[in-house]
């Protein structure tokens, strides 16, 4: 198991490299550091020396180089729009991200799975229908129209939620949470529920059409002849069974819900990295861009590495042929 | 005694083009410690007989009329929850390809102990034990040691051991055998179908053993139903049938196994194909194929008549016909 994860984690360097080329090649062509640092007068000599001081004389992959060497520490420079350490401005957005990510998702898996199996089980029932109904809105609505829909009905008519911000929050030395305030999690719940719809309904739908798919296994039949109930076939049986293809969706999607929080967080105002991004794709704020596109892509190979290992956990399959290559001379 | 006794069992599909009638109203019955042979060509409704027994018909397809008695009491109106408890502990069941019905992600022994504890009390370590037991009994080797093992590290004959395993761990008193041997390789086919009639045997249990391959048939069951589009064309004594065929079906179909002892020139086969659902002639089902034909069979349905010592849906033994 460990030289499996020492393996996985030597295949993401060529992966990061790329990523980072195309980070690094975006400071090339959105433009002129040099120009901007400088404004409107100045001599020949002072431009020359800036760009000496920069390092922008030297070749291209010895830019490259010292600019992956300095990523891989951390360094991504100062932000053009607040004059700030990159990496400062990610790590105090980067809490409220995952907040709403990992509440999104667990809120799409505990009520994703369920329905997926519920709508499988009894797929004539009125309440599946019901649900399916309810899915395809999910599945097909934009998330910015869920969430400005959410804000009308619940903010603006009601007043029962706020509609931006993450109300107060509580820090732990670098990370700061609205799990323990009323107003943090009052705050959480509609950006949580636009974030997370579209994945539950998803889910829902992927656990259904799997379940059903499973139902007229061989296997699933043969466990009725056994005699087993029906608890332990639904739940035992079929459901261990449509794991496998949803673990793989899930994972990607919770990646996805990290990276394209984008704009559910421009909708609800939320502090997070993707409202980071946002505002700094209006000013062409290269250090940030290319320091978010390079955390995304660690965040995607993280998960992937995850997904494996739950793989080898369900499948006994996978178990063997890792023993059978171990034991190979 | 009578353990399983199938009374004008009738299985409808209904369509969008009319209701299909894949069985009509078959009867025959198994005694206790009794093995009876199913025959037929694929879709004369070997399996879906075996399905409406255990009550595990694919819906829509349903029991449209008859009755089965299982032990002197109707089965085919029980509820799910009664027949559940019948499946398994009662009417066990064996499937044709055991390298999809064995479930990949649960071990072998898990399968076997929630099987064992779902029809008997048994605590985890006696149910555990007999699982280990039944594995060795099936002469799945080194059982002990196997019993946490997944399917996929059994081979296919092994698999269906397992499978056999399965079906007789609690001890059924009948077990529904369908093609339990059409998916594996001839030289483990033997084997399999003589540690099935082993299993009987020492168990006491009764065996329906559906197959299309009438030298299984010949050397294992004691009778031997033939079926032609979803009915029974002639039952009997298996020596009977197989030596001294009485409808022209069945004679047809022994017709056509090779044998070594009377080499012919050529295999007689039987002309044309079994009809479809929709289109089944008239009176007996055979007579577009048959060599004896004549008017009476193409006009009215013949039931099962005596013939010898068996019995044959043919209107050549209507001995009352025969006196006129």
């Amino acid at each position: 198991m460990p030289a499996f994860i020492l393996s996985r984690i030597l295949q993401a360097i060529p992966v990061l490299l790329v990523v980072g080329f195309i980070s690094f090649a975006m400071f090339a062509f959105v433009g002129d550091p040099v120009t901007a640092m400088l404004g409107q007068d100045y001599t020949e000599a002072q431009r020359i020396a800036l760009v000496h001081k920069l390092g922008l004389d030297q070749p291209f992959f010895v830019q490259y180089a010292k600019f992956m060497w300095a990523a891989a520490q951390g360094e991504f420079g100062l932000s053009y729009r607040l004059a700030r350490p990159v990496s400062g401005l990610i790590l105090e957005r980067l809490p409220a991200t995952v907040e709403l990510a990992m509440t999104s998702a667990t809120l799409a898996l505990l009520i994703g799975v369920p329905m997926g199996v519920y709508t499988g089980i009894r797929r004539n029932s009125f309440a599946s229908r019901a649900f399916m109904v309810f899915s395809l809105l999910g599945v097909s609505l934009p998330t910015f129209l869920i969430g400005i829909l959410l804000i009308l009905v619940f903010a603006v008519l009601l007043g029962w939620l706020p509609s931006f911000g993450r109300g107060e929050v509580v820090h732990f030395s670098h990370w700061s949470t609205g799990f323990f305030t009323v107003s943090g999690l009052k705050a959480l719940i509609l950006p949580a529920v636009t974030l997370g719809l579209f994945q539950m309904t998803l889910i829902m739908r992927l656990v259904r059409s799997e379940m059903l798919e499973v139902l007229r296994s061989d296997y699933i039949k043969f466990a009725r002849a056994r005699g087993l109930s029906q608890r332990a076939i639904n739940f035992g049986h079929a459901l261990k069974n449509t794991l496998v293809p949803v673990i793989t969706i899930v994972g990607l999607q919770l990646g996805g819900l990290i990276g394209f929080s984008i704009v559910t967080e421009t909708v609800f105002q939320w502090p997070g990295m993707g409202l980071l991004l946002v505002q700094s794709i209006q000013v062409a704020d290269i250090p940030v861009m290319s320091a978010y596109l390079l955390l995304i892509s660690v965040v995607f190979m993280g998960i992937n590495l995850v997904v494996d290992l739950l793989y080898y956990a369900v499948d006994p399959r996978l178990r063997m042929t890792r023993r059978v290559s171990a034991n190979a001379p | 005694m009578t353990l399983l006794d199938v009374q004008d069992l009738t299985v409808e599909f209904p369509t969008r083009r009319g209701t299909l009638r894949a069985i009509d109203s078959i009867s025959f019955s198994i005694g206790t410690g009794e093995i009876l042979g199913v025959v037929g060509e694929s879709g004369a409704g070997k399996s879906l007989t075996g399905a409406a027994i255990i009550g595990l018909l694919e819906p829509p397809g349903r029991i449209a009329g008859g009755q089965i008695l299982f032990a002197g009491k109707r089965i085919d109106n029980l509820s799910q929850d009664r027949m559940r408890a019948i499946r398994g502990r009662q009417i066990g069941a064996i499937f044709q390809d055991p390298l999809t019905t064995l479930d990949p992600l649960v071990s072998i022994g898990r399968q076997l102990v929630e099987t064992i504890q779902t029809h008997l009390r048994l605590s985890d370590r006696d149910a555990k034990a007999r699982a280990i037991k039944w594995l060795e009994e099936v002469g799945i080797p080194a059982a002990r040691a196997r019993i946490d093992a997944y399917p996929h590290e059994f081979s296919g004959g092994m698999r269906q051991r397992v499978v056999i395993a399965l079906a007789l761990c609690a001890e059924p008193r009948l077990v529904i055998a369908d093609e339990p041997t059409t998916a594996l390789d001839v030289s483990i086919q033997a084997q399999i179908i003589e540690l099935l009639k082993r299993l009987a045997r020492d168990h006491g249990t009764s065996v329906m053993l559906v197959t299309h391959d009438m030298g299984v048939i010949a050397e294992t069951c004691d009778r031997v139903a033939v079926m032609y589009a979803g009915r029974i064309a002639e039952i009997g004594p298996v020596v009977e049938v197989v030596r001294h065929p009485k409808h022209p079906y069945s004679e047809g179909l022994m017709g056509s196994i090779p044998s070594l002892e009377h080499r012919v020139a050529r295999l007689r086969q039987i002309d044309g194909a079994m009809p479809r659902l929709a289109a089944i002639p008239p009176g007996c089902p055979y007579n577009p194929r048959c060599p004896k034909v004549f008017d009476r069979c193409r006009v009215e349905r013949p039931g099962l008549l005596e013939a010898d010592a068996t019995r044959a849906a043919c209107w050549l033994y209507d001995k009352a016909a025969a006196h006129v």
